[in-house]
């Protein structure tokens, strides 16, 4: 925040916690940003509700040693984020601090540190030219980065219709450099360089209209993209309780999603947890461009750990950084995990300042929150008649474990594809733990994505999804059964329709993310061993006793696991799957 | 934490609670200390004039003009490299009879480190205890609690651990224990290792239960001094966190703040995740790993304390008594360290994750074998094989008095399954059942 405009100033009259009132006699902003002058630093905070002239501010780091009398000064904006080119790579925290440049182990109350380069060159390439017509996110140009071709937009802040009065050549410019100049409806002359500002909080609207989703987006998990397809642009949250594998689901989502941009939002959780990922996706290949993971990602991260007012910060400061990639026309991927820690830091500050509590003492306004931030989310059509995406995953902590919690059901009642974690698969180690019969994706519904898989993947896509659906149900029914009549109480064709659901448990729902061949399954792949399981599951087989199914399909479910292992039509693979033919044929009675 | 230059001295309380006090006073910083008639006190709000002070000894017996006299200055530690072998009160002062220790003065409770500062953790602490190195491998800078009802032998565990364990500092944390269980650890490690290794900041059941919200603070304080400025490894032991979390719960109640979960506080996440996350792998080679204790209540691990730890911490290590062998095991199916990956079969042997999923998967299928034979359906032969596999592996690897090496926990792991069960009823990979299995 280097060109700050002080609109007024004020003096400290209370603390409790990061709640801090503040006397002024100026102009104040809901939402607007005010520094504490503490100690020779600057201490930022949000001013999150205002009563006559006074502020009720919520401090984004430790209060420690603010005293009554304290001096504040507020400025003319709300908490903003600045974008350009060379955000690809970097660690920030949850008001966009670049981490790496923070010098010192700790981060000592006061440190800030600007998001870009602004001395950094790039190589500019016009998209439009003079005497265009041109409003907020138009692409006037732009700057290769990494895989993408990085677009230079019109700051999103202006409003209206600008012409363009001059625009660079191609060549090297630094960041900072004028690259345009754009001229209102009264004759003034706008300066744009390479970046600008916007503020968090504030949705960025500059699409010509939202589309309902219904391409498929590949995240190489199978029980997502076979049973429960989430699409670009789409929503999806994963709840579960604690170790029941969300994060590992959420790394596994930023290795292999068919995104252009990644950001991935830790917010609340463990600082250890944001260190895998940058000290491993450096060195990992994006299977979607050669590159490597880190030049797709972006980190925001605001662990346990950190100012826990800075963590609903962070979840905006994500959101925005999305819109910003969404308007270049890119599949932009954003993950937070979790979501429920963010609202603890609503539900904590809401308290503090002694509002009255909904359910389980969250504020009573939460589901208005999280759905205003899922509606952020989406496909949206831009003004140049490109499209873009940002497909939004959050994970949910509910306390307990018991999806009837204030944030869980909040959530469901937006995110339109619940992928339910497990305790008890997460506890016998079916991983990825996402129950087959309580989670759902609503897209399977739309005619948009009934369309696409019948055109893009196979005529009979849902048929085949339903078909599975049901016997996974089924399968559930009849160990229900056994579990109480035995396995000598039922009779023995019902073992086989057991056994074929755990085939399908084994070699469709199962899969290890910790495992390089795998953790990441092509769509074609998918499709591919969905028709083999089927088309086992469709034959019948005359079986004398339960002990003969166990044994048969054991040996079934291994030759298929050893097949995931396998890379897909190596010749291993082939092997494998020739042992399973074989196997088959000699046991089938109707095929 | 003696008072040193202070500030004003007042006389009025305008209103006592029995953990806060509140009078007027000007010039105060937030989280201040004070002292009020002598006993230690915390600024926990400030509105206008008035200021309420938190009394960690609580406030029994103050009188309304008691003296209050404030230091400037948040809570701090003095430490120094001679703190080996001491033991310390809430306050840092000696509980041992020795004199005080002089050293530079840290803050407690200070800031976090900056992430990306944070380097991965990657060293194996072996334990000797199977169910914890075969099954949940501990690595240095990660956080894990014990999950134990009362009963159970948590405090000799977490004492035998940081005996075997190869770390420069040892640090114990405290809180609400008995006496006993003070001198159980003084004496236990003053054998182990003399005066060289220990430091205990202790808050045991006779002292105000508030005093205990300032041990891990200074605990993790020191652990940050030895991690930092000698660059040295520090195993830090929190032994009762839940005692800790109802400690927290007494005072949001008395400050008015609306309990959420369990009557705890709403801010349990935040307040828990600031201590546990000071575990962490510098990049100079310190490194500070925390072992802590959360007792439960009748296993119940939904509840909010475990609950919110199960959240923040790296994994659990869950102690039962086992009724088929009657000894104390580590359950190796509520058990789980997140950072294991991070070593098994890369610093240890290769054959490591195989035999350990393997074990378990043999482990569980006895557990339905045994519903089976409660329920009165006939056993199979698999059935009886893995109950008796079952039976000697809770003997001879869960159980918590074993002490070995990992690469004999292996063998005898191997040893085990050769003995009970086929070759391919293992589902190892082929060329570790060519290399380990046991011929009988
Ligand atoms: N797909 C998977 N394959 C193999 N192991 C897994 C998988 N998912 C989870 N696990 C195991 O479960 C552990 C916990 O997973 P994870 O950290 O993702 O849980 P979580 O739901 O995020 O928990 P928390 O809410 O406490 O953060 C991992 O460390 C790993 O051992
Ligand atoms: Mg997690």
């Amino acid at each position: 925040m280097e060109n700050k405009n002080i609109i007024s100033k004020g003096k400290v009259t209370a603390i409790v916690g990061n709640l801090v009132e503040v006397e002024t006699k100026g102009a104040l902003i809901q939402n607007g940003i005010c520094f504490f002058q503490h100690d020779g630093k600057e201490i930022m905070g949000e001013v999150i509700k205002t009563s006559g002239q006074t502020a009720y501010v919520q401090v984004f780091e430790t209060t420690r040693g603010f005293k009554v009398g304290l001096d504040v000064h507020f400025i003319d904006s709300m908490l903003e984020v600045t974008m350009g080119p060379g955000m690809l790579t970097r660690n920030y925290d949850g008001l966009q601090n670049d981490l790496d440049k923070i010098d010192g182990i700790f981060l000592e109350a006061g440190s800030r540190s600007y998001p870009l380069e602004n001395d950094s060159v790039w190589h500019f390439k016009p998209l439009a030219k003079v005497g265009d017509l041109v409003t907020a996110a138009d692409w006037l140009g732009q700057v290769p980065e990494y895989h993408i071709q990085h677009k230079i937009m019109v700051p999103f802040k202006l409003e209206g219709e600008y012409e363009i009065s001059w625009l660079a050549d191609e060549g090297e410019y630094q960041l900072s450099d004028t690259i345009a100049r754009l001229k209102d409806n009264n004759g003034r002359e706008h300066e744009v360089s390479m970046s600008f500002t916007w503020p968090v909080k504030k949705a960025f609207r500059g699409y010509r209209e939202k589309l309902r989703p219904g391409k498929l987006f590949e995240t190489g998990v199978r029980v997502i993209d076979t049973l429960n397809p989430i699409m670009e642009g789409g929503t999806g949250f994963i709840p579960g309780p604690f170790g029941s594998g969300k994060t590992v689901l959420q790394h596994a989502l930023a290795k292999q999603a068919a995104a252009d941009v990644v950001i991935v939002a830790a917010c609340g959780e463990r600082a250890n947890e944001v260190v895998e990922i940058f000290s491993e996706f450096p060195h990992l290949d994006d299977p979607h461009t050669g590159g490597k993971l880190a030049e797709r990602t972006i980190i925001i991260a605001n662990t346990s750990n950190m100012p826990v007012a800075a963590r609903e910060a962070s979840v905006y400061t994500a959101m925005t950084l999305a819109e910003y990639f969404r308007s270049q026309g890119l599949r932009t991927l954003l993950l937070a995990d979790s979501t429920s820690r963010w609202a603890q830091a609503l539900r904590e500050m809401s308290n503090r300042m002694e509002e009255l509590p909904g359910p389980d003492a969250f504020p009573m306004d939460l589901s208005a929150i999280i759905a205003n931030y899922y509606s952020r989310a989406g496909y949206t059509l831009l003004p140049n008649g490109r499209s873009g995406s940002i497909t939004f995953i959050g994970t949910v902590s509910p306390a307990g474990g018991n999806l009837l919690e204030p944030v869980t059901e909040a959530t469901k009642k937006v995110a339109r594809c619940f992928f339910a974690l497990s305790q008890n698969r997460a506890d016998s180690k079916r991983y990825p733990a996402i129950d087959p019969n309580d989670s759902y994706s609503k897209y399977v519904e739309y005619d948009e994505f009934i369309a696409f898989a019948k055109r893009e993947i196979s005529a009979d896509w849902i048929e085949n999804i339903e078909f599975v659906k049901y016997f996974l149900i089924q399968g559930n029914e009849i160990r229900e059964q056994i579990n109480i009549l035995g396995d000598d109480g039922v009779p023995v064709n019902y073992h086989e329709t057991f056994w074929k659901s755990e085939l399908i448990d084994f070699a469709i729902l199962q899969q290890d993310a910790f495992d390089a061949v795998d953790c990441n399954s092509p769509l074609k792949r998918q499709k591919y061993m969905l028709e083999k399981v089927i088309g086992l599951v469709r034959k019948e087989f005359s079986f004398s006793d339960f002990d003969e199914v166990r044994d048969f399909f054991k040996r079934i479910i291994n030759l298929f696991k050893q097949m995931n292992y396998a890379e897909f039509k190596s010749q291993q693979f082939k092997d494998y799957e020739a042992q399973l033919e074989e196997y088959i044929n000699q046991n089938v009675t109707v095929s | 934490m003696r008072a040193k230059a202070f500030q004003k001295i007042y006389c009025r309380l305008n209103n006592i609670t029995k953990a806060t006090c509140t009078l007027d006073a000007t010039g105060v910083g937030y989280e201040e200390m004070a002292y009020v008639q002598g006993r230690t006190a915390q600024v926990v709000k400030i509105a206008g004039k008035s200021v309420t002070l938190q009394v960690f000894e609580g406030t029994e017996g103050l009188q309304n003009d008691a003296e209050v006299i404030f230091t400037g200055r948040a809570p701090w530690l003095p430490l120094s490299a001679h703190m080996a072998g001491r033991f310390f009160d809430a306050f840092g002062a000696p509980i041992d009879g020795l004199p005080a220790v002089e050293g530079r003065e840290y803050p407690i409770g200070g800031p976090s480190v900056n992430p990306v500062r944070r380097k991965q953790p990657s060293e194996f602490i072996a334990t000797g205890i199977a169910g914890i190195d075969l099954n949940n491998s501990l690595v240095s800078g990660q956080k894990i609690p014990f999950f134990a009802d009362p009963d159970q032998p948590y405090n000799q565990v977490l004492a035998l651990i940081a005996l075997r364990a190869k770390v420069d500092k040892i640090i114990l944390g405290g809180m609400g224990l008995t006496r006993d269980d003070y001198l159980f650890f003084k004496n236990t490690f003053e054998k182990g290792y003399g005066q060289s290794k220990i430091i205990g900041f202790i808050n045991t059941t006779d002292k105000s239960p508030i005093e205990m919200l300032l041990i891990p603070d200074m605990a993790l304080a020191a652990a940050e001094y030895y991690a930092v400025e000698k660059n040295e490894k520090v195993l830090v032991l929190l032994t009762d966190m839940t005692q800790y979390a109802n400690a927290l719960s007494i005072v949001s109640n008395r400050m008015d703040q609306i309990p959420s979960k369990d009557s705890m506080p709403g801010s349990l996440y935040s307040d828990l995740a600031k201590i546990y996350e000071k575990a962490v792998q510098f990049p100079d080679g310190g490194n500070i790993t925390i072992l802590a204790v959360t007792t439960l209540s009748g296993g119940d691990i939904t509840h909010a304390i475990p609950d919110n730890t199960g959240y923040i911490t790296e994994g659990q290590l869950f102690l039962r008594r086992s009724s088929d062998v009657n000894k104390v095991i580590v359950d190796p199916f509520r058990s789980l360290s997140r950072l294991k990956q991070l070593v098994i079969g890369k610093v240890t042997r290769k054959d490591h994750p195989q035999v350990m999923n393997s074990a378990i998967r043999l482990y569980a299928d006895a557990a339905n074998s045994k519903t089976k034979m409660e329920n009165g359906f006939e056993l199979s032969d698999y059935d009886r094989r893995v109950l008796q596999f079952a039976e000697e592996y809770s003997r001879n690897i869960l159980a918590i008095d074993v002490n070995l090496e990992v690469e004999e926990m292996l063998e005898e792991t191997w040893r085990i399954m050769s003995k009970y069960l086929s070759r391919d009823e293992v589902g190892i990979k082929q060329e570790f059942v060519d290399k380990y299995w046991v011929e009988s």
